[in-house]
């Protein structure tokens, strides 16, 4: 039988599938009891994300594989996400993947101040923001004028 | 004001926001707003379903959030009128995000002592606060840009000025507001219309005929098939 910790922890992200839910920060706790009754605790990233819904199936099915069925997904809202709570890993990964990991999130007033963002394949930093949503409610769309590779970014939060 | 009318009223502000950005779907000016209006409709409606699933667990008898989003009628609603006026120009749309996410991200700030609400506010202060540039830089682009964009525009912003009065009916950030707002319109060349006429009553159930039709279409599908569930 495997942890449940283990097995909550690498579940991955349904819409980016290169980073996992704990590299992305979503997961808070896993927490089992002396009866075996396993509570996993997530936090959104954004308020409407589509993919908390199926987070929460795939986080069941996973812990069943792993031999654990009495399984409550929990979510909480605070501390409220943040880009910053992504790990090392998760950020070398997004960029394996071709997606720009985020800068450091400043105080919510400061979004127009865009600072420049690396290529995540060619490495330049002569990018520019094609547009400031992307595919997905987390994501902007930029492209680098060295390799004129568009990319997406993780746009700080 | 107690807690769940503070909860209606901001939730109910974003439900009927998400559902007027998502008529913009296929229809925006251009692609990348498209997928604009999308996403802050999705994080409008991710909003509403964290404020109004709170606001039925507070009422007597407790409800969803789907009661409270698909059973109720027009009187029920305790939103502004602002939301629930149609957007057939994009100038209007770009004006309502701007009024509408100033004043959501002042309120977000400033929750309350409700400990729950707090939280919910501070993840959707963030959201608000990438609303409000948007539709900043939206303002700014229209309205200091082609003769034919700055008259759509300020009839946009004069069209729909007396309806900003209202925001402020249950708290004192006008103030506030419009140390936000009035410095965005300067930058876009844009008059600053005059206060007189305030149309109000959103609040207390009292609304224009177009949420009407907004939520005749809204909850067509769950009063056809009561309970279904997806």
């Amino acid at each position: 039988m495997v942890d449940p910790r283990t097995a909550a922890a690498a579940v991955v992200d349904p819409e980016i599938r290169a980073v996992t839910i704990e590299e992305l920060g979503v997961l808070r706790e896993v927490a089992v009891d002396s009866g075996g009754h396993v509570t996993v605790t997530i936090t959104p990233t954004y308020s409407g994300c589509p993919a908390m819904e199926l987070i929460r199936t795939d986080i069941r099915r996973a812990l069943h594989a792993a031999g654990h069925d009495d399984v409550e997904v929990v979510t909480v809202l605070t501390p409220a996400w943040s880009t910053d709570m992504i790990s090392e890993s998760g950020r070398a990964k997004l960029a394996a993947a071709g997606i720009a990991p985020p800068g450091p999130a400043g105080p919510a007033r400061l979004v127009t101040l865009t600072l420049s963002v690396r290529c995540p394949r060619c490495g330049s930093s002569d990018t520019e923001q094609l547009s400031r949503f992307g595919s997905t409610a987390c994501k902007a769309l930029w492209r680098c004028r060295s390799c004129a590779e568009p990319f997406d970014h993780i746009k700080a939060l | 004001m107690s807690t769940v009318d503070e909860l209606l009223a901001l939730g109910d502000d974003a439900l009927i926001a998400a559902q007027r950005l998502g008529e913009w779907s296929a229809r925006a000016p251009e692609m990348e707003e498209d997928i604009a209006l999308a996403n802050i409709a999705l994080d409008q409606l991710g909003a509403a379903r964290m404020l109004l699933t709170y606001a039925g667990e507070l009422s007597d008898p407790p409800r969803t959030e789907d009661d409270l989003a698909f059973l109720r009628d027009d009187r029920e609603f305790r939103n502004c009128l602002l939301v629930e006026l149609p957007e057939a120009d994009f100038g209007v749309t770009v004006a309502k995000l701007l009024f509408l996410s100033a004043c959501q991200k002042l309120r977000y700030e400033a929750p309350g002592s409700d400990e729950r609400l707090a939280g919910i506010a501070a993840k959707t202060v963030k959201e608000s606060a990438y609303h409000l540039d948007h539709s900043t830089l939206w303002t700014v682009r229209l309205g200091d840009g082609t003769e034919e964009s700055h008259r759509r525009m300020q009839a946009a912003v004069d069209g729909l000025w007396p309806y900003t009065h209202e925001l402020f009916e249950d708290n004192d950030l006008r103030g506030s507001w419009l140390s936000t707002v009035e410095p965005v319109l300067a930058e876009a060349t844009l008059d600053r219309p005059a206060d007189g006429w305030a149309p109000t009553g959103g609040r207390r159930g009292l609304h224009t005929e177009h949420l009407s039709l907004l939520l005749a279409e809204m909850q067509v599908l769950h009063r056809a098939h009561p309970g279904a569930r997806w």
